[in-house]
Order: structure tokens, then sequence, then C-alpha cells
């Protein structure tokens, strides 16, 4: 059975938060792993609803290090207060 | 920064000389902006200690978007404190960048107001570019040019803001309507520049004829210049005006042809069409004896990008000829599947260019369901350690030797 975008979401949202601070992960490489994980219940086009889905919620934030990834927000180490 | 005169010797030799100077320009908003003043003063710095004092921020920007805000905050706030945040914005600007002066008052106000007031109109990238301001100013500014029809630009690894050149609005050359097409591929492909989902940058640059005033074939992955494929117009008595004012046909014209398809014999010029290269170059000179085809188009190109992890590349043919009408359908048929192959394969930090380099252009257009063709050979193979046994079907030795 397909999955929801709200479950990749989720999904998602555990990859960002475990990885936090370990390895900065990109959109594709969200992509890549919530198919590896359902096989045919998702696809990109779903995958790509999730990741808006978390952007737009605030629950992640797109970051810039050489390339764009996706994180759950924080206070950058550069941030002057 | 302290309310002493400010002294700048060394960003005082940068005025020196015949030339505009962005010196001058920083002064001048550093007698009403704060942030100007202290941009002059950590600047002076950096020049004296010859150490660059910004450091990069990598999560500013406004919500939902991933692309069109730098981050920048300075290494020495207590010294500098009114550039402590130096955010630049990346606007998105109009196509072939016509503007109205209300609309660039409009936009110099919100920049007063919320930013330092200092812009570069306009970036290489294209946009317009608005040079610092602090983080907490980013939201209102954003939904203050909302307001007056402006939205952010693209940066990050996603689909840069796209641009052209004024095309068909002020240039006779123009082989499609540049500015339409930007406007689309700008409207078609809002996600994919605002959200980054790509291994790097992607670039359109619509130049509307080969001069390529936008510089596309170096700038952009994806170059799309104007060109025709039926014959160049020409107007005899034109050319027989332009050789009767003293012009050297022979020498300016067609012995700087570069596929030599020309001739003069004193009296008419001849053009053997199928060798023409479309370099523009007679078409420059003879501008009132030329002019290109009526059967108008554009080229695709793919792949050009400047030095970053391999050198400067050059785009190169993907579609030698196609008619540049809206929707585009086919061209964003075969965009998609570029994006979709290089996405799924690429690495971190590739363009397109390096990705087809490292796969092969055979396999890459294998992957894009692109047949190859002759105009897609950039140059001459330049490996000899090629072999073609295994093209060879079995017999076809014995039958070379019968024969």
């Amino acid at each position: 059975m397909a999955k929801t975008v709200d479950e990749i979401a989720e999904a998602m949202f555990k990859l960002v938060k475990d990885a936090f601070g370990q390895k900065k992960l990109k959109p594709m490489d969200l992509t890549k792993a919530m198919i590896e994980l359902y096989g045919d219940e998702v696809d990109k086009k779903m995958c790509k609803e999730a990741i808006k889905q978390l952007i737009n919620s605030g629950r992640c934030v797109y970051t810039y290090f050489g390339g764009s990834y996706i994180e759950i927000p924080h206070r950058e180490g550069a941030a002057n207060d | 920064m302290s309310d002493a005169a400010l002294k700048t010797p060394k960003l005082d030799e940068l005025e020196k000389g015949k030339w505009p100077s962005f010196v001058t320009e920083i002064k001048m908003a550093a007698k009403k902006s704060p942030m100007a003043r202290d941009l002059l003063g950590q600047l002076e710095k950096s020049y004296r200690d010859k150490l660059g004092y910004w450091k990069h921020g990598g999560i500013v920007g406004v919500m939902g978007y991933g692309g069109g805000v730098i981050g920048r905050y300075s290494a020495l706030p207590e010294e500098f404190p009114n550039v402590s945040h130096f955010h630049t914005m990346r606007i998105n600007q109009p196509a072939g960048w016509f503007y109205t002066t209300d609309s660039l008052r409009k936009i110099c106000d919100i920049w007063e107001k919320r930013g330092s007031g200092l812009t570069n109109m306009h970036g290489s990238t294209g946009d317009i570019i608005l040079l610092g301001t602090r983080t907490d100013q980013l939201e209102p500014i954003f939904s203050e040019l909302q307001k007056i029809d402006f939205d952010i630009g693209g940066s990050g690894s996603d689909v840069r803001t796209p641009s052209c050149c004024c095309g068909m609005a002020r240039c006779e050359w123009a082989c499609y309507d540049t500015m339409a097409a930007c406007y689309d591929f700008t409207m078609a492909y809002q996600d994919e520049l605002h959200r980054p989902a790509f291994p790097y940058k992607f670039k359109f640059k619509f130049s509307g004829c080969p001069n390529d005033c936008v510089a596309s074939i170096a700038r952009a992955d994806m170059s799309i210049i104007g060109t025709w494929r039926d014959n160049i117009q020409i107007d005899k008595a034109a050319v027989t005006e332009y050789a009767k004012s003293g012009m050297d046909i022979k020498a300016d014209v067609v012995d700087n042809c570069p596929a030599k398809c020309m001739e003069w014999d004193g009296k008419e010029l001849n053009i053997e069409n199928s060798y023409c290269r479309r370099c523009m170059h007679c078409i420059n000179v003879m501008s009132k004896a030329l002019r290109p085809g009526k059967d108008r188009g554009a080229t695709i190109l793919l792949g050009s990008k400047a030095p970053i992890i391999e050198g400067a590349m050059l785009s190169s043919v993907l579609i030698p000829f196609y008619k540049m009408e809206p929707p585009y359908q086919e061209l964003k048929d075969i965009i998609e599947r570029i994006w979709d192959i290089w996405c799924e394969e690429g690495k971190n930090r590739e363009r397109v260019g390096e990705f087809i380099q490292r796969v092969g252009m055979g396999n890459f257009l294998d992957a894009i369901e692109l047949e190859p063709v002759a105009e897609m050979v950039a140059h001459p193979r330049e490996n000899p350690y090629v072999f073609y046994e295994e093209y060879y079907e079995e017999g076809d030795e014995e039958e070379e030797k019968e024969s």
C-alpha cells in the first residue's frame, strides 16, 4: 500500500534529526533513502511533496555549505547575535 | 565604529584613475548609512591586514525558500557592529533588465529602509543584488518586495535565476523571443528555483542570436542560442552600396569567414549556406545588406561552467535546431530527463557538464533518450586508445580479407 506524504515527511524528519551534527543530507539523499526504505510504496514526486511540507512547516530548513542541504533549524556557528 | 573621521588610505587608492569606483559609491552611501560606513571600515582593515573578515552564513533565508539569500557575518562584530550581519539578497530581475523608474525607486526605498542601501545592478548572475542586511529584516524585505511584484532569485544547488538578452525588444538579430522564453522558464521552474534539489547549480541563459550577448555559451549549464536553418538573407543592392562606399568586402568580410563559405568577385557576394557556421561575422559587418535567415529557432547547448572542480568549460550542442515556440514542451521534457539522471547519479557539487564528462556523452544521451547527431561532436576525438573490434560483427573480418 502506498505511503502518504505525511508518513514520508515523518520518516524524512527522523532521518534528518538523527543525522544532525554528523552528516548533512541533500534532498536527493532523503529521496533515495525513502525509495530504499519503502520501495514501490513511494515515488520521487511524493518525496518532493514531503520535503516541501517539512520546509513549509518550519520543521526543517535549507542550509548552504558548498551545496544545499536539509537540516533541522539551529543556531549556526558563524552567526553574530 | 567610532564617529571620528574615517580614514581609508588603502581604499582611496581604488578611487584613482578614470574608472568608476565602488569605493566612491560606498563613501556616498556612508554619509547616511551606518552600515555602509562600517563596511568601509572593515574593508580598509582587510586591505591593511591582507585578511578577509567575512564569515559565511549558511542557514539564513526566508520561510519556504532555500535560495536567494547569501549569509554574511562580520568576524569583527565588536569593532564594526553595523555590519555584524551583512547578508546579500538576490532578486529576480525582469527579463531583459527592463524597469520603470518607479519600480527601481520602490526597490531602492525598501533597501534604504531595511538594508545598507548598497546595490549591485546587476550581479554576474543577472539578478538585482541587494548588499547588506540583518537577519531580522529578511522576511519584511521579502514581504515588501512581493507587494511590488518582485521575487527572490536562486542561489545554492538550484535553478539559478534565468537571464536573457533584450532580444526582440531592441535587437533586429533576435531569432526567437528570448524575453518570453526566459519568463516562461522562470515561471515553469519556480519550485526548482526556490527549493534546491540538485547536486549543484543549474543555469539557463537565453541569447537571441549567435552573437550571444549574455555569454550563455560560457556561463550557462543550458545555453539557448538563437540561430536559423535556411539561407542568410542578402540585399544585393546594399552589398553594392557597401562596396561603393569603400568597404573592402574581401578583406573585411570574406577572408574573415571561419567556414570560408563566401565569395566576392568584385560585383556579387555569393554564400554557400550549407557550410555557414552561423558565426554572425558577415552579418555584423554588413548589417544593412545581410540578415539571419527566415526559418529561425535556437540551438540548445549544454555543459558550460566556470572553473571550480574541473576547469572552465564551454557548452556543446545538444539539439542543433529547435523551434522556440511556447510552451517549449519538448525541450522541457528533455530538461526533466537531464535533471532526473543528474540528480540520481551526480556527485555533490558536480555540474551537469562535469557529469557528462565523467559518465561519457554516449551513456548520457542513452539516459536522456536523445539520438546522437554529428553536430554534438565538440571536437575531434583526442583519445587514440579506442579500438573498434567490438563493433565488428562475426565474419566481417573474413569479408574484408576476401574483398
